[in-house]
């Protein structure tokens, strides 16, 4: 396959220029000018004049649903939705009933995605047995069956010895703790951002301090133990800072953060819409410039979306008794360009790092780059196409997004999962 | 209903006295989004019905073939009541819904209750729920009027209306007087409102109470706040004394009730130190002796009472300007939820 005259970047390589990009057996073979070099047979030809050419894009915080929740989503339409999003690979989270905590339960999220013959699933397992945060998953097994991180996430990890524990023994694996930062007590009964905005509606609100206090124990036991944290949607200017200085510390952190919190505000709750309530929740605008500025300077190393589909029939209810979570998978592109590419926040070499190479870096996966003998994951983008969102037409099985209706610049044209077309945009 | 009166006002006068210009609403939700020129349609329009009713005690029939349903997602006896008798004391009919007799313990979904009661041929629905919003978000799914009996800590408009119009009655216009709303500011819709309403009528609003329950943050709207009743006494016209509210509460915002009272329930040594023609208010269910003491809370200042007939009033101003008075429909701006 010949990916001809777009605008290849890859940070893994340094690389942004128009240039081919020739695929043989599944493996990148080059990225260069064919012109210069024997092409041998091509058996397919994609003229990506116009387009960006990525290595596919990585979302390492995706909750598939299956098993258990199979009315809000599944492996095979959850990946689906990554597919027509640009993703070529995700990390499934754990939170499933039953949870991923065992060799069997790896397996069969392993042989489920290999049948839906779509996108590449990394497993993440629980850090704890049942997700209970009790006592540790057989983590060990779990590695041997798979899982390239661990998480309880959907919970903190709430027992400080238990997480000092873990970051201890996954030192012996190499593996990253998946960390969703929240103090529980401070945040209790919370349905957004404690504010101005929710003190005007009378909504409890889930006070930013809820998560760095959390954000700041789980840095103090990664330096104590020199595990590997990485802080899953990091949603507050402070707790961006406090990675910040913990990285110039030599603490092994990452972060991630979603597009909702570098795009929405706390503002939005104003409607009582529960499309817009998530945990964390949507924060103010300083926080918002907060993360866009972690995103700019890599204190945030990568963008990962929280994809949380919950059916219609749940999420329509009262504010407090909705489910936090909102679609991630199908917009995220969309809402790069829009907000960071098209604001000139970010680069494409950037972008791309954040969305690929760096998420790959952090699972320890063989993706993420279009180096010569790696394999051939490629997404590309029309970083120009105007489109509306219309959650009715989502891949996904839920339509829980609040960016229904909007119009965004920069949209997936066709996903390429080791070698072969696996989505092209109609 | 042994209080329904048997003697009916013809309706011709009356009904041609009851304003119909001026308000465009399908729907009351706040105060917030009400301006001061329609808050002050609702009064007067409150003071025609008191006075059309003798004093919201006789039955007139300006809505008669109108049905009012109250849909109580939350226990209530004096705000159920209040509508109640002020949708029948129109001539409405009203159906009463409680939550707990409902399908909703079938697990049917509040929209669902509501759009079957609608499919009936309702005129209004009267909402309570305990969670903020929840009549806003009926309202996005319901054609017919949704007005708020209050909806968690959020908002109880007719309690802010009716608080408003006792203070107007003793005092007259309400431009530069001070209020203090004195006590759960976190958790009670009455401060919220109260303090919407009285600012877009020119009163200047403090909220007092300690820093667990009244929240620096109000300050950013431009508000007043004190964590210290005496201090402020001497200044305000108006005190509104609001109920703490155990139930909304995780942990509790004070070490005791009596160190509570100590420091803000409103008593005759306090009243001593206030201006002489200081008013005082309490939405009710009071706690005796947290809030206020018993005989500062039937004292000649307290309009404790007034407020419950002031409720009747504004309650059947509501429903005649939701049910009776609404100008032909205006198709509400579609709400832009973009931001940032």
């Amino acid at each position: 396959m010949l990916i001809r005259g777009g605008r290849v970047v890859d940070p893994s390589q340094g690389i942004d220029r128009i240039d081919d990009l020739l695929i043989r057996d599944g493996l990148v073979v080059a990225v260069g000018q064919t012109g210069s070099q024997p092409l041998g047979k091509v058996d397919e030809t994609i003229d990506a004049e116009g387009l960006v050419v990525t290595p596919g894009l990585i979302d390492m915080h995706v909750h598939l649903r299956e098993p258990g929740r199979e009315e809000d989503e599944t492996i095979e339409t959850g990946t689906r939705a990554a597919l027509a999003g640009g993703f070529t690979s995700v990390a499934c989270i754990p939170n499933t009933e039953p949870p991923i905590d065992t060799q069997a339960n790896v397996e069969f999220i392993r042989q489920k995605a290999a049948r839906a013959d779509t996108c590449n699933v990394f497993v993440v397992g629980c850090v704890s047995r049942d997700r209970a945060g009790k006592e540790l998953a057989e983590i060990g097994q779990l590695v041997e069956a798979g899982a390239v991180a661990f998480s309880d996430d959907g919970s903190p990890v709430y027992d400080a010895e238990l997480m000092r524990r873990a970051f201890e023994y996954c030192r012996m694996f190499d593996k990253p703790i998946l960390a969703h930062e929240e103090v529980l007590e401070l945040s209790r009964g919370g349905v957004m951002h404690e504010g101005l905005v929710s003190l005007s509606l009378g909504l409890k609100g889930m006070p930013a301090a809820a998560e760095e206090v959390m954000i700041g124990r789980d840095l103090a036991l990664a330096e104590v133990t020199g595990g590997r944290l990485h802080v899953m949607h990091v949603s507050t200017a402070h707790g961006v800072e406090l990675i910040r200085q913990a990285k110039a510390r030599g603490i092994r952190v990452t972060a991630e953060a979603c597009p909702h919190h570098f795009t929405l505000t706390d503002e939005c709750l104003r409607g009582f819409d529960s499309n817009f309530k998530m945990s964390p929740p949507l924060r103010t605008a300083a926080d918002v410039e907060g993360i866009l500025a972690g995103l700019a300077d890599g204190t945030i190393d990568c963008i990962a979306t929280d994809h949380a589909p919950h059916a219609p029939e749940k999420k329509l209810l009262e504010l407090d008794r909705a489910p936090f979570g909102i679609l991630g998978l199908e917009t995220a592109v969309g809402l790069c360009v829009t907000r960071l590419i098209e604001t000139g926040r970010i680069d494409w070499l950037r972008f791309v790092a954040a969305a690929s190479q760096l998420p790959a870096e952090i699972l320890g996966v063989n993706r993420g780059t279009l180096r010569p003998g790696s394999v051939a994951d490629v997404t590309l983008i029309d970083p120009g196409l105007k489109w509306q969102v219309d959650a009715t037409r989502f891949a996904s099985k839920s339509i829980n997004s609040p960016f229904d209706g909007w119009t965004l610049t920069g949209r997936t044209v066709a996903t390429i999962v080791a070698g072969r077309v696996k989505y092209r945009l109609q | 209903m042994s209080n329904q009166p048997a003697v009916t006002a013809a309706p011709g006068p009356l009904r041609s006295r009851l304003p119909t210009a001026g308000w465009s609403h399908r729907n009351l939700l706040d105060l917030e989004e009400l301006s001061a020129e329609e808050i002050s349609l609702i009064l007067d329009t409150a003071v025609l019905c008191k006075e059309a009713t003798d004093g919201c005690r006789r039955k007139i029939d300006v809505l008669a073939g109108s049905a009012v349903v109250n849909l109580f997602f939350e226990n209530s006896t004096r705000t159920k009541t209040s509508f109640s008798l002020a949708a029948r004391r129109l001539g409405a009919d009203v159906i009463d819904f409680s939550a707990s007799t409902s399908s909703l313990s079938k697990g049917e979904s509040f929209i669902d209750t509501a759009k079957n009661l609608e499919a009936m041929g309702i005129d209004a629905v009267v909402v309570r729920h305990a969670t903020p919003g929840t009549p806003h978000l009926l309202a996005g799914h319901l054609d017919v009027g949704v007005i708020n009996a209050g909806d968690g800590p959020h908002a109880h408009p007719t309690q802010g209306l009716l608080d408003i119009l006792s203070i107007r009655e003793r005092l007259g216009d309400l431009r530069g007087l001070t209020v203090g709303l004195v006590g759960d500011i976190a958790h009670s819709r009455t401060a919220r409102s109260n303090l919407w309403g009285l600012t877009k009528l020119g009163a200047k609003v403090i909220l007092c109470g300690p820093p667990t329950l009244v929240s620096d943050r109000w300050r950013e709207l431009g508000v007043e706040i004190s964590h210290d009743l005496d201090a402020i006494l001497p200044r305000c016209d108006v005190l509104n004394l609001l109920r703490i509210q155990f139930e909304r509460q995780h942990t509790s915002p004070f070490p005791s009730v009596r160190e509570y009272a100590h420091l803000y329930a409103m008593n005759r040594d306090r009243l001593r130190r206030a201006k002489p023609d200081l008013v005082i208010l309490a939405p009710g269910p009071i706690n005796r002796g947290v809030e206020v003491t018993a005989d500062v809370a039937d004292c000649p200042q307290s309009l404790i009472l007034d407020q419950v007939t002031n409720g009747l009033a504004v309650r059947m101003a509501v429903l005649w300007l939701i049910c009776g008075g609404r100008q032909p429909a205006v198709a509400p701006a579609a709400e832009s939820r973009r931001i940032v």
